[in-house]
């Protein structure tokens, strides 16, 4: 690593690491450390603030435990799974999510509703993370804030031995040595000013690829939210009563639920779009704030009445944070195909519960609590095995945007590099109405740009975490467009204008992986009666 | 974005610079901090929330600076709003910003229901 010698280095050994914390993060490390193990989690940013959890309003997927409630629950989500999700797995996430809920209510304080009912399936953000951070202390686990990790560390054999990262307040270095990792990093939504989702930057699904990981799922990457033109705010619940109109003030024929994106895209390319939310109920209205007491800030401050003048509206690119791809786990405690790693929350996949069709918050949040809580339980399991392996050598893998080839070769700079990756993965034409002929000419560009950061990105200090950054960032828009070429077909919320149909040769997972040289394998087929559901 | 580190009403506890999820402040000794990174903020109006004596001003919009007047901040009652609005810190307990987080689910229905009738 450049700058080796002038950064002090903190060196600290673990049983387990976890890499990421949000929601999924958070549960893995209380997970392990209930499971004896001694823990230590890293985080970008500051655990109770970052990430899409905090800033929103997470409603987890809530059945009660009824057999005819949940296996009718699981078969409505495998009708937009188009064949791609695993009762299996959705059975699991109801069962602990409705299980673990309601376990932190030492630390959430759960509401009340009208008849007197407590409320555990929907949470606001800000609350659950800080609550999650206060878990995570009591739990004993060791929390490096503003500590983005930059590299893994491998055995010999290939096995995940810990990570290094930066410290980027101290200027210092950190070494975290461990017998199991668990990657919680989040998605990655190429900085399209999601809200919450400027940290997640696919950091850990390049990590873990740099590993020999493998990836499932990145073409389901094409989920988009409504927000004002100005503002990151994208909390969907007000913009169900929405009325869209064009530049002339003519009302806009859009439909509400997943069609929405669609029709908004296509007008948006046409010109500007508009939005008031005068259907809003005065009801509602009057609560909206203790609901979301986010949603109204940017309205404010702009001194725009949003329930009786029209304010230009846009669409924020998901990327994989609510869309499906992420690393591919291969057993009930969500391990990759590394030894030693394992992956939770939007770091992996969601397709096993979610499939061709984003699971939307509600999934996406029992997942990511179920997803974190085997993952943490099954690394602590394994470093139990391994120990911390501690005194074996190690070699520290990461490539990209952190040893560039050739240093002194001119380059792309990291925001040069970002804008062009978002030249690819944001406009409406290329992200949300796919064609065989855009996605191959996409894949040119970002696999040149791959080779020249390749080549020559990389820095020091806070510019190396931020070419590290940049280099997940091409990667995974990579990974979802290369995926989204070879599936010549549409399926779920992955639409080729080229090949508009459902195609049967295509009802398999599309694995994906590889940096510099970028693999992709169909899946075995899943259970033909996961198929025949849908 | 950000804009604002209102010195006045800042008594130095540094918890921006602990929790700002992209790190844009500096900490600076027996000062206030400095916003040392505008370009990383991502308006997500966390630190508004951990202030505890409401020094802190994010402006509407995500991508673009804008000039901000301090007095007409001071002045507009907006400083603290979030906070307040989520029933944090002194706010605790007073019915008038209890969390109904709970009535989304009972929101998007009744989205629904009008949506179908018309």
């Amino acid at each position: 690593m450049t700058g080796r010698s002038t950064y002090s280095e903190a060196a600290l050994s673990a049983d387990v690491l976890v890499i990421g914390g949000g929601l999924a993060g958070t549960w893995a490390a209380v997970a392990a450390a209930r499971e004896g193990a001694q823990v230590v989690l890293t985080e970008k940013g500051y655990c109770g603030t970052s990430g899409v959890t905090a800033t929103a309003g997470p409603g987890h997927w809530w059945v009660p435990p009824d057999p005819q409630l949940r296996a009718e629950a699981i078969r409505r989500r495998q009708l937009t799974s188009f064949g791609l999700a695993d009762s299996h797995w959705m059975a699991r996430i109801l069962d602990t999510t409705w299980r673990t809920l309601p376990t932190i209510a030492n630390y959430y304080d759960f509401s009340v509703d009208d008849s007197g009912a407590i409320h555990y399936r929907s949470l606001r953000g800000p609350e659950y993370m800080r609550a999650m951070r206060r878990l995570t202390e009591d739990a004993g686990v060791r929390i490096l804030d503003q500590s983005p990790a930059l590299e893994l560390l491998l055995h010999n054999d290939g096995s995940v031995a810990g990570a290094r990262g930066l410290r980027r307040q101290e200027q210092q270095e950190w070494t975290v040595r461990a017998g199991a990792v668990v990657l919680a990093t989040g998605g990655c939504a190429f900085m399209s000013k999601l809200l919450g989702s400027q940290t997640n930057t696919g950091d850990g699904q390049l990590m873990a690829a740099e590993a020999g990981a493998e990836l499932s799922g990145m073409e389901f990457s094409t989920y988009h939210t409504v927000a004002p033109v100005f503002s990151n705010m994208t909390r969907s619940m007000s913009y169900a009563f929405a009325t869209y109109l064009d530049a002339a003030g003519r009302e806009l024929a859009i439909p509400q639920g997943p069609d929405s994106t669609r029709a908004l895209a296509r007008e948006l390319l046409k010109g500007p779009v508009f939005c008031h939310l005068g259907r809003m109920p005065d009801d509602i209205r009057a609560v909206l704030t203790r609901i979301s007491p986010n949603f109204m800030l940017p309205f404010v401050r702009r001194r725009i009445d949003p329930f009786s003048q029209p304010f230009e509206v846009t669409l924020r690119g998901e990327g994989t944070v609510r869309g499906t791809g992420g690393l591919r786990v291969i057993a009930d405690d969500c391990r990759t195909t590394v030894p030693g790693l394992f992956a939770a929350g939007d770091t992996a996949t969601r397709e096993r519960v979610a499939g061709a069709t984003s699971g939307g918050g509600a999934q996406n949040s029992a997942w990511a609590l179920s997803s974190g809580l085997w993952a943490g339980r099954g690394a602590a399991r394994l470093a139990r095995e391994r120990g911390q392996g501690s005194e074996r050598p190690v070699g520290a893998i990461g490539g990209a945007g952190l040893r560039p080839r050739q240093p002194a070769a001119a380059g792309p700079s990291a925001a040069e590099a970002i804008a062009a990756m978002q030249g690819e993965m944001l406009p409406f034409d290329k992200a949300i109405f796919r064609s065989g002929g855009k996605l191959k000419h996409s894949l040119s560009v970002l696999d040149d740009l791959w080779r020249d950061l390749r080549a020559s990105l990389g820095g020091r200090g806070l510019a190396l975490a931020k070419a590290r950054e940049t280099a997940a960032l091409v990667a995974s828009a990579r990974w979802c467009t290369a995926a989204a070429y070879i599936r010549k077909e549409s399926r779920g919320m992955h639409q080729r204008e080229d090949a508009p149909q459902l195609d049967e040769r295509f009802a398999r997972r599309l694995l994906i992986g590889g940096t510099d040289w970028i693999w992709t394998r169909f899946d075995e087929p899943v259970p033909e009666l996961e198929r025949a559901a849908s | 974005m950000i804009e604002l580190v209102i010195a006045e009403r800042c008594v130095r506890c540094d918890a921006c610079v602990d929790i700002c999820p992209t790190n844009v402040f500096d900490a600076v000794p027996d000062a206030p901090p400095r916003i040392a990174r505008q370009e990383d903020c991502e308006t997500c109006f966390m630190c508004e929330l951990y202030c505890p004596t409401d020094a802190l001003f994010v402006g509407p919009d995500c991508e673009h600076a804008e000039p901000t007047d301090e007095a007409k901040i001071l002045a507009s009652g907006w400083l603290g709003q979030f906070r307040r609005d989520s029933g944090w810190g002194e706010w605790a307990g007073d019915p008038r910003y209890r969390n109904e987080h709970w009535r989304m689910d009972g929101v998007f229905l009744r989205a629904r229901e009008m949506n179908e009738r018309r």
